[in-house]
């Protein structure tokens, strides 16, 4: 009897600590990460990458202004697409819905959400890039846009449905319109989280690097205008990581710190912001 | 979203009836009908979205549905040149490096998030489960970064252990240059192991502290009440957390196609240089001269989208049961 109060002790124990060793493994995976990350791409990073364009193969130096303005510009394009239709769509689904409708739109949502990134790319290839019969910047944008449909839909709908009923009551009593009301008072009152939302969205597709292979391509060269193919930088990063020089190696350390800081600052200045609420959407 | 957010909607008749007992010309002048057709058209923009993407995936991939048929997924030869396509090969490096990132993920996973959930004390437990939330949010890009010059470093160091201890298996004959299944397969687990940890610690701590408090004071140990009670309450939940991961697992492309090897073959061997279906695709579209071998590469797409579909579709009904709130 005591036998198997000790072994059960014993049991006890050892699995309690074992779930505190997989912890410390999967923690201990992103610090290690963070950390080579920041070592070699801080090494790598020079005032240079920031302003110059990337050198031929064999001369040294060089930067990625392109990238870095591409892929801002593609991020625009996406935003503009994906956000208005996202945040609409979440309106729907936080003051209209309801419905049997609205209970699909959640679920194709988040289907949609799950699609493979690389897909979306295909996606965008064939209504875009197949028909113009070039690759452009635009079709980058509508691919990481469509990307971002999904997240800003749940991410508006939830922080518009925190927004106590009694403000649109008061609202209402005061005679205003049902739209009225949501746009002066329910809207702003879940202002802050529905910014918070379109930065987290926005940091999730700056780092898509699957769906911009065959959508905007890369180019060597600025890319004036929304028509001509661009480098983006999660692109520079892919190609540059498994070419063979030396000096390609460095620029991705420095293309992937770049990124990853903007990509983690956002993320944490967005998840402080939300702490409180305990949930974000993904 | 889920039943709560059902009723949110049935408690607000007052709310919506209050602008219905308008007459129409009222409405409209006061927006309300604009601002309905106007949000309803961008929640439908979803649906219409989801369906074009398959009929644009299903219409692109008619030349080799048509030429190949079924054997499309069955035959293993891909020759661009031959013009002759089989998916096998990639199916096959999808699945091996897709079931060694979760034999390696779920007992990490469910086991961080037993701690996380049951043990830590909270604080602690929410600055670890940020720490690993922002995990999920590194690009899959720069993982493949790390493991091209990091992660397969290491795995050669480790070798000769793996093939001492589990060389019997003859799942890691043959030479290791670095890029494998093996090496794609941990990877993948990286990517992942977020995901089931985060999801897993919510449905976890939804369990009621009734359960806990029963198990013990019946005398159950800490972990025989976590393991024996709560563990099996939050089942389903963590199976949708598992199908969640799996889906993303399948789909993941960048950090795959950096360290699988790229090489069509099929072998028993965890260490030979595999391919997957989304790598693939991301090295093989833009070189892809001819309407066939560009539909072949799309026919992998609506391969590879009707898979996640339909674990998605499983994972969000799973995780739905078991957390009121859902996922969002």
């Amino acid at each position: 009897m005591t036998w198997n109060k000790a072994r059960r002790k014993i049991v006890n124990a050892v699995m309690l600590s074992l779930t505190g060793v997989c912890t410390l493994v999967a923690a201990g995976t992103l610090v290690f990460i963070l950390g080579y990350l920041f070592v070699n791409g801080a090494k790598s990073l020079n005032w240079d990458f920031f302003t110059k364009l990337p050198v031929p193969v064999g001369e040294s130096g060089g930067g990625m202004a392109n990238a870095i303005v591409g892929s801002a510009k593609v991020l625009l394009l996406a935003t503009v697409i994906g956000v208005p239709i996202g945040f609409m769509g979440g309106v729907y689904l936080a003051e209209f819905g309801g419905t049997i409708f609205s209970a699909v739109v959640r679920y194709v949502t988040d289907l949609l959400n799950g699609v493979p990134s690389i897909v979306m790319g295909i996606f965008a290839y064939t209504i875009i890039v197949a028909q113009q019969k070039h690759f452009s910047t635009m079709a980058g944008g509508v691919a990481l846009g469509v990307m971002m449909i999904p997240i800003a839909i749940r991410s508006s709908e939830e922080f518009l449905r925190a927004v106590p009923l009694s403000l649109r009551e008061g609202a209402m009593a005061l005679g205003a319109s049902k739209s009225k009301a949501i746009w002066t008072v329910v809207v702003p009152a879940a202002k802050a989280g529905l910014i918070t939302g379109i930065m987290l969205n926005l940091a999730r597709v700056a780092g898509e690097t699957a769906p911009l292979i065959f959508t905007s391509f890369g180019n060597s060269f600025w890319s004036p205008g929304w028509d001509k193919a661009t480098a983006a930088l999660p692109v520079m990063i892919y190609t540059y990581a498994i070419g063979p020089y030396d000096s390609w190696h460095q620029q991705a350390w420095a293309a992937g710190f770049v990124l990853l800081t903007l990509v983690l600052a956002v993320n944490i200045i967005a998840r402080m912001i939300l702490a409180k609420r305990g949930h974000v959407a993904r | 979203m889920s039943p709560s957010s059902t009723t949110v909607g049935d408690a607000r008749p007052s709310f919506q009836n209050g602008g219905r007992a308008q007459s129409f010309a009222k409405r409209l002048r006061a927006g309300d009908e604009i601002a309905y057709t106007l949000t309803f058209l961008c929640a439908f923009a979803v649906i219409l979205v989801t369906g074009l993407l398959v009929f644009e995936l299903y219409g692109h991939s008619a030349l080799t549905r048509q030429k190949f048929g079924w054997s499309f997924l069955v035959t293993s030869t891909w020759d661009p040149v031959q013009g002759q396509f089989g998916a096998l090969p990639f199916i096959y490096g999808t699945a091996a490096t897709s079931t060694l990132a979760m034999i390696i993920s779920i007992p990490l996973g469910v086991g961080a998030a037993i701690f996380l959930a049951e043990l830590a004390p909270p604080g602690i437990s929410s600055g670890l489960t940020f720490l690993i939330e922002l995990l999920a949010a590194v690009p899959s890009v720069i993982i493949g970064l790390l493991g091209v010059f990091v992660m397969i470093p290491i795995l050669r160091t480790i070798e000769p252990g793996l093939r001492a201890v589990l060389g019997w298996t003859h799942l890691f004959d043959g030479p290791f240059y670095g890029v494998s299944i093996f090496a794609a397969g941990v990877v993948l687990s990286i990517m992942i192991l977020p995901f089931i940890i985060s999801i897993s610690r919510e449905v976890i701590l939804a369990v009621p502290n009734d359960q806990r408090e029963g198990a013990l004071a019946l005398g159950a140990t800490r972990w025989e009440s976590t393991w024996d009670v709560v563990v099996p309450f939050a089942r389903k939940g963590i199976a949708g957390s598992i199908f969640l991961a799996l889906a993303r697992s399948l789909g993941e492309t960048m950090a795959v196609t950096m360290v699988v090897g790229n090489d069509p073959k099929i072998g028993h061997s965890l260490f030979a240089p595999g391919y997957s279906i989304a790598a693939v695709i991301a090295n093989e579209f833009t070189e892809a001269t001819g309407d066939l071998y560009q539909s072949a590469l799309i026919e992998l797409g609506l391969v590879l989208f009707g898979v996640t579909i339909v674990i998605n579709a499983a994972a969000r009904l799973l995780v739905l049961t078991t957390t009121k709130k859902g996922m969002s």
